[in-house]
């Protein structure tokens, strides 16, 4: 099992954290965020429902927009873009 | 089809549960203690799950993240939960007792907060994410929790960090008859019998000056709930909201209004936060509410039985020829553990030290298990159901919201879990209680000591997260080498 942020395209990123539990992916959710610049668009792949409360909330209240969400085969999709 | 799938197995572990209470029910009315004690859990179970309700969430997420969505339910269900022990106690039906209070509560609650953030799951949490199919909680409770724990208890390991004071103090005890001499093995027992017994417990409604300047009932709603609990809360509400909601918050609400922003916005900021996560925040006035019934159902079933505890049961059920007890199952002095409310890392104890006397370990031969708590058989352990009831409940919840995922643990998280759940079973040994029986049930029932444990677990959380930051730091900078 490893963490993955790749460059996906021009201002796209995609963030892999499957298998990972709290607090591993808000915090590399976070992390990511502050690598990206403003704009850009990070895909978040997780397991972990316990997490996406916390990304929700982190994001709401920095300002982010969540422009998707959803759960496919027990994987949760979050799709996030930075203000 | 997935649904369907998991809506068969929350029907299925539901009749499940209820199978093994009727058959409780069937081999000795008595056995209804255990039952109780299995729903209570089974209810505490779904609402952790369904809120996401974690308290390690409640610090790590504020300083990870910024989030103050756990820390927010948390504070409301211990004002709710207060008010219902309030009331409790002035109808004597509360099964509360306050803990011997001093520095030791701090430094567990500093050694669990650690451990909370590393396994990524408190006591009652890992055991909710077990129900999730998380496997590292399972990790983390039955390696730390469970074995971790009661090894500690039972080892002379730590016997250079005993002060000579604590064995002289233990010694002058079993001059005078208690405890027994052949009790005291481990280094725990010294730590218990020289020093924590001598420490005082605290509980504000029994205190001099609140019992006799507030007559009869109102102790308990102004010293115990209103003083202890309500405005500590309230203050840490607001310090949370100024520090971590209010600057952001402001922002949006001047680009909204175009100006100025008042005290009234400042109101609306607070309530804001405090129902941003309307099901944590929903889930923590439910569980306020539901562990307050657990106490009085309780308190019920020992004043419907005659007695103050299982152990009592347990003995006349074994003088009736219902059961044969085995020697020291039920404790010297005639108990198990057995507390009357939600609790989570005793009973954990308990299955470690039974298993490990399966191996040939002696687990009886200290004050823990030997004279205060007992080691019953799992199937006649009261407080272990209730484990078992919250690992099942969060299955259920789980289950029916499509949340269930085996996960086992890869890599760096069996270290995590390891390390993470050795440190919460060692944390909540010297405090007698983790962040349920030291923190959220003590100052619900007035006991200052609670907040102590609490800030020694912010402290620890503070800690971990500084170590996540840098290690999870050095893990994105290597994934960005690439771009």
């Amino acid at each position: 099992m490893a963490m993955k942020f790749e460059k996906t395209g021009d201002g796209t990123y995609m963030l892999d954290v499957c298998g990972y539990v709290c607090p591993h992916p808000q915090i590399y959710c976070k992390k990511s965020l502050e690598k990206m610049n403003e704009g850009d668009v990070v895909q978040v792949i997780l397991d972990n429902p316990s997490s996406v409360e916390t990304i929700a909330q982190m994001c709401d209240q920095v300002g982010h927009d969540i422009l998707e969400r959803k759960t496919e085969g027990g994987k949760i999709y979050v799709k996030i873009k930075k203000s | 089809m997935e649904e369907k799938r998991n809506q068969i197995w929350a029907l299925i572990i539901t009749g499940l549960m209820i199978l093994i209470s009727a058959m409780y029910y069937k081999v000795n009315v008595y056995y209804m203690y255990v039952v109780a004690y299995i729903w209570f859990g089974f209810a505490y179970g779904m609402m952790l799950q369904y809120g996401r309700f974690c308290f390690a969430s409640a610090s790590r997420d504020l300083f990870a993240a910024g989030v103050p969505r756990m820390a927010v339910g948390v504070l409301v269900a211990l004002m709710f939960f207060s008010l219902i022990q309030a009331s409790l106690a002035s109808t004597n039906m509360s099964t509360f007792h306050p803990a011997p209070f001093g520095i030791h509560t701090l430094i567990a609650g500093l050694v669990f907060g650690m451990g909370m953030v590393l396994s990524g799951g408190c006591a009652s949490g890992s055991l909710y994410k077990i129900g999730e199919g998380n496997m590292t909680s399972a990790v983390a409770a039955f390696f730390g929790l469970c074995i971790g724990q009661a090894i500690f208890v039972d080892v002379n390991w730590f016997n250079f960090m005993i002060p000579q004071s604590w064995m002289d103090a233990a010694a002058d005890k079993v001059a005078k008859g208690f405890p027994p001499a052949d009790k005291i093995t481990s280094s725990f027992d010294y730590y218990l019998a020289g020093y924590v017994w001598d420490k005082p417990s605290i509980q504000l409604s029994h205190t001099k000056v609140f019992s006799s300047a507030l007559p009869g009932i109102t102790k308990y709603f102004i010293a115990d709930a209103l003083i202890n609990t309500l405005i500590p809360a309230a203050l840490l509400l607001t310090v949370i909201y100024y520090f971590f909601v209010r600057k952001g918050f402001l922002k949006k609400r001047a680009k909204q209004k175009g100006g100025q922003t008042g005290f009234g916005d400042e109101l609306s900021g607070l309530w804001n936060m405090i129902t941003a996560s309307k099901r944590t925040t929903i889930m923590g006035v439910i569980i306020g509410i539901v562990a307050g019934l657990h106490i009085f159902v309780m308190k019920g079933l020992q004043l419907k039985y005659g007695v103050t505890n299982f152990g009592q049961i347990l003995t006349r059920m074994d003088k009736a020829g219902d059961i044969t007890l085995k020697a020291g199952e039920v404790s010297t002095k005639g108990t198990v553990f057995d507390p009357g409310y939600w609790y989570i890392t005793s009973q954990e104890g308990q299955l470690g030290a039974w298993i490990l006397e399966k191996f040939g370990w002696n687990m009886r031969d200290n004050l823990f298990f030997g004279v205060n708590n007992g080691l019953p058989e799992p199937l006649r352990n009261p407080a272990l159901w209730m484990s078992i009831g919250i690992i099942f409940g969060a299955m259920v919840m789980a289950r029916l919201n499509n949340e269930f995922k085996f996960k086992m643990p890869k890599g760096e998280l069996w270290v995590w879990g390891l390390a993470g759940g050795l440190l919460m079973g060692w944390g909540s040994r010297p405090s007698l209680g983790c962040n349920i029986g030291a923190f959220f049930i003590r100052i619900a029932g007035g006991d200052p000591s609670g907040w102590l444990y609490g800030l020694g677990m912010v402290s620890g959380a503070f800690i971990g997260v500084k170590f996540f930051n840098w290690w999870s730091e050095r893990k994105m900078a290597k994934e960005m080498e690439a771009f």
